[in-house]
């Protein structure tokens, strides 16, 4: 707030220079207030509604492509899983039909296959059994000794047999360790079956997983259709722990949708359903981490749009308050000059009227003057009436009393004549003191006492008397408002330099405070603001200051008294 | 010394030539420039002290006609829009034209007629 005072421009308080109808012209700050809100609300405006739509349309375009991408990585790598698992199908497949069935049941036999398997897929290929039409393992080779194991009870058996294949879910079986089964049926010729089946452990699973490229809080995990972990994840739980995401529903193609984790945190899951096995991949991502680069984004463009608004916001206060001070200054300078137009002719006319009534009474006077001169004239030359004393008395009052009225109306035409404008040499005493004649009789009933001090070494000055004797009226003028009764005016005619002359009125009555003697020469600056005061006179004193190549200065202490120094050239 | 009063206010332009009269002063008054003009022409003047301001021929204007019928006449002019200035120091040097200011001061007005016409300062 304390900023905004000291910035806040002079027409901010600027009192309205007409009432009625034009005042709106006139109310700079509603201008101000106007001009700001309109022009900020044209400039901004757009500007907000293209940033939103752009925030909007980038977090979309954005969100969007991180679900295609999510969506593609689920697809290649359910390609790679079912791809892994169908291999191993039918690598089964082509054992159970190339081998004869007495072949598979000989250990030996079918360990050499078991070996085979495991040099050409790799790891996984955990064990092998060969499984009657009962359910008993005829044969087996692998590292648990499950030969003669009974699986007719077995629910993957079961399957089996129904449906020719199998791929089990991941379960932890006799042995404890996660693995899952493929089981293959091949119908013999005497119209029995037997079943091959291999445990393959879940390692190159959980390894093609790991590989994927998911960044920090990325997750990769398969589940059965029950909702399963068949794969240990990251954070979703553990290997056959139930996952803490909702289910999917069944899609045929690769989803993602989005999610609540458990902690209260949106994220993207993309899953798929893979064909001919129990399992669904999924892959989850936070987010948040995802929408990382977004959020960079926003950051600059909520800073392109803070920066955007704050410097069109400051450009339109600038200009918006360079255009209405310059509006208030053309109004005030108007205003000052109708003013000062309308003195003029306001002293134009009273000098006429002035030099009318000086004239007019001055005929009468001089015909008073002039028969009061025959008497005393038959008094003194003839003789006619010199024994009586009273009657020369009465007449020399009367010639008194016309000297007197006569200084009055020669005082007169001396203002009135001194308002055409001329340049002429001028005694400044002389016209200090034709000032201080016309408030002279004010001056004896208040009991002022006014002290004239004139430097014997002041130069006389060629300049505009009438002018200087407006300037010093209105000076005197407002001495006698600020002083009490029996209050003191002095002042000091002397010369300051080798060009100028200083005059200063100090008067010792109530004084200026501070925050007003800044701008005491301000136009329509007043104190007296609804005593008839407007606030001109001193801002006219002012111009006709410098108008004569003077300048004015003003010091004063409230309490103490005010002094005003005009300071003039010798010679304009 | 003969001199001539002419002043539309005949109140002041009768008491004042009574009074110059009184002074040793041959003075005549009239109260408009025609009834000058006619008074000149019939006889002669030495000086005419002439209101500056006066109905259908001013002081000015009543000058030029008086001087083309006696050049050597002298003038003094009265004036009643003089100012303060002009009443504290009387100059009679504006041309050949003297001012002064109404009310006048009969010493000061005698003063200056012998002043023009270059003769000494009789009873005063």
């Amino acid at each position: 707030m304390t900023l905004f005072f000291k910035l806040k421009p002079l027409f901010w308080d600027a009192p309205a220079m007409v009432a009625g109808r034009g005042r709106y012209l006139f109310n700079y700050r509603r201008i101000w207030k106007l001009s700001v809100l309109l022009t900020s609300v044209v400039a901004l405006l757009p500007l907000m509604f293209i940033t939103v739509v752009d925030y909007k349309v980038t977090e979309q375009a954005l969100a969007s492509e991180y679900r295609l991408r999510t969506a593609r990585v689920v697809s290649n790598t359910r390609r790679a899983i079912g791809f892994f698992l169908s291999e191993r199908r039918s690598a089964l497949e082509f054992i159970v039909r190339d081998n004869r069935p007495e072949a598979l049941t000989d250990p030996l036999r079918l360990l050499t296959i078991l070996d085979g398997l495991r040099k050409s897929f790799g790891g996984g290929f955990v064990d092998l059994g060969l499984i009657d039409a009962q359910g008993k393992q005829k044969a087996y080779v692998g590292p648990y000794g499950l030969n003669n194991k009974d699986y007719r009870n077995q629910p993957w058996f079961r399957q089996v047999v129904a449906h020719g294949v199998f791929i089990s879910d991941v379960f932890l079986g006799y042995r404890k360790v996660p693995h899952l089964v493929i089981a293959v049926k091949q119908r013999l010729p005497n119209q029995s079956f037997h079943v091959l089946r291999a445990s393959v452990g879940i390692d190159p699973f959980e390894k093609l997983l790991a590989d994927m490229e998911l960044g920090g809080q990325g997750d990769a995990f398969i589940i059965n259709r029950k909702g399963v972990l068949q794969t240990s994840s990251r954070y979703h739980g553990q290997i056959l722990e139930s996952l803490k995401l909702p289910m999917p529903a069944y899609h045929p193609s690769s989803e993602v949708t989005e999610e609540v984790n458990p902690q209260g945190e949106k994220v993207f899951v993309g899953y798929r359903f893979i064909e001919d096995t129990p399992f669904i991949l999924m892959i989850v991502k936070k987010k948040y981490e995802l929408m990382q680069p977004w959020r960079q984004t926003r950051v600059r463009l909520i800073a392109f749009l803070v920066i955007s608004v704050s410097v069109i916001l400051a450009v339109i206060l600038g200009t918006v308050t360079y255009m209405v001070r310059n509006i208030h200054l053309a109004d005030e300078r108007r205003l000052m000059s109708l003013h000062e137009m309308e003195y003029a002719a306001k002293m134009a006319s009273i000098g006429r009227m002035a030099a009318s009534v000086a004239h007019e009474i001055n005929n009468p006077l001089a015909i008073i003057n002039e028969k009061a001169g025959l008497i005393k004239d038959l008094f003194t030359l003839k003789k006619q009436y010199t024994g009586d004393t009273k009657l020369a008395g009465l007449v020399d009052s009367i010639l008194g009393s016309v000297l007197r009225a006569g200084k009055i109306t020669k005082r007169l035409l001396t203002f009135a004549r001194n308002l055409e404008t001329s340049v002429e040499t001028i005694r400044l005493e002389e016209v200090v003191n034709e000032v201080l004649n016309f408030l002279e009789k004010e001056a004896q009933y208040r009991e002022i006492q006014i002290n004239v001090s004139v430097s014997p070494k002041t130069p006389p000055i060629r300049n505009d008397r009438g002018k200087l004797q407006q300037i010093f009226l209105n000076i005197v003028n407002n001495a006698f408002a600020a002083l009490s009764d029996r209050g003191h005016l002095d002042v000091q005619v002397e010369p300051v330099s080798s060009n100028g002359v200083e005059v200063r009125f100090c008067d010792d009555g109530c004084g200026i405070p501070p925050e007003d003697l800044q701008r005491i020469f301000e136009p329509f600056f007043s104190t007296k603001t609804g005593q008839g005061g407007t606030g001109l006179g001193l801002s006219i004193t002012y111009n006709l200051t410098h108008e004569i190549g003077g300048d004015i200065k003003v010091t004063s202490q409230v309490g103490q008294g005010t002094c005003f120094t005009i300071r003039l050239p010798i010679a304009t | 010394m003969r001199v001539l009063l002419v002043d539309d206010e005949t109140e002041l332009a009768s008491a004042l030539a009574e009074r110059l009269e009184l002074r040793g002063i041959e003075a005549q008054w009239v109260g408009d420039g025609e009834a000058a003009i006619k008074l000149v022409k019939a006889e002669p003047f030495d000086l005419a002290v002439l209101d500056m301001k006066m109905p259908k021929i001013d002081g000015l204007a009543l000058k030029a006609h008086l001087e083309a019928i006696r050049p050597t006449m002298k003038f003094i002019f009265l004036t009643g829009y003089g100012s303060q200035k002009d009443y504290e120091a009387i100059s009679c040097q504006v041309g050949e034209i003297c001012y002064l200011v109404k009310p006048v001061d009969i010493q000061v007005l005698i003063q200056r007629m012998h002043d023009l016409l270059d003769e000494p300062q009789g009873e005063g």
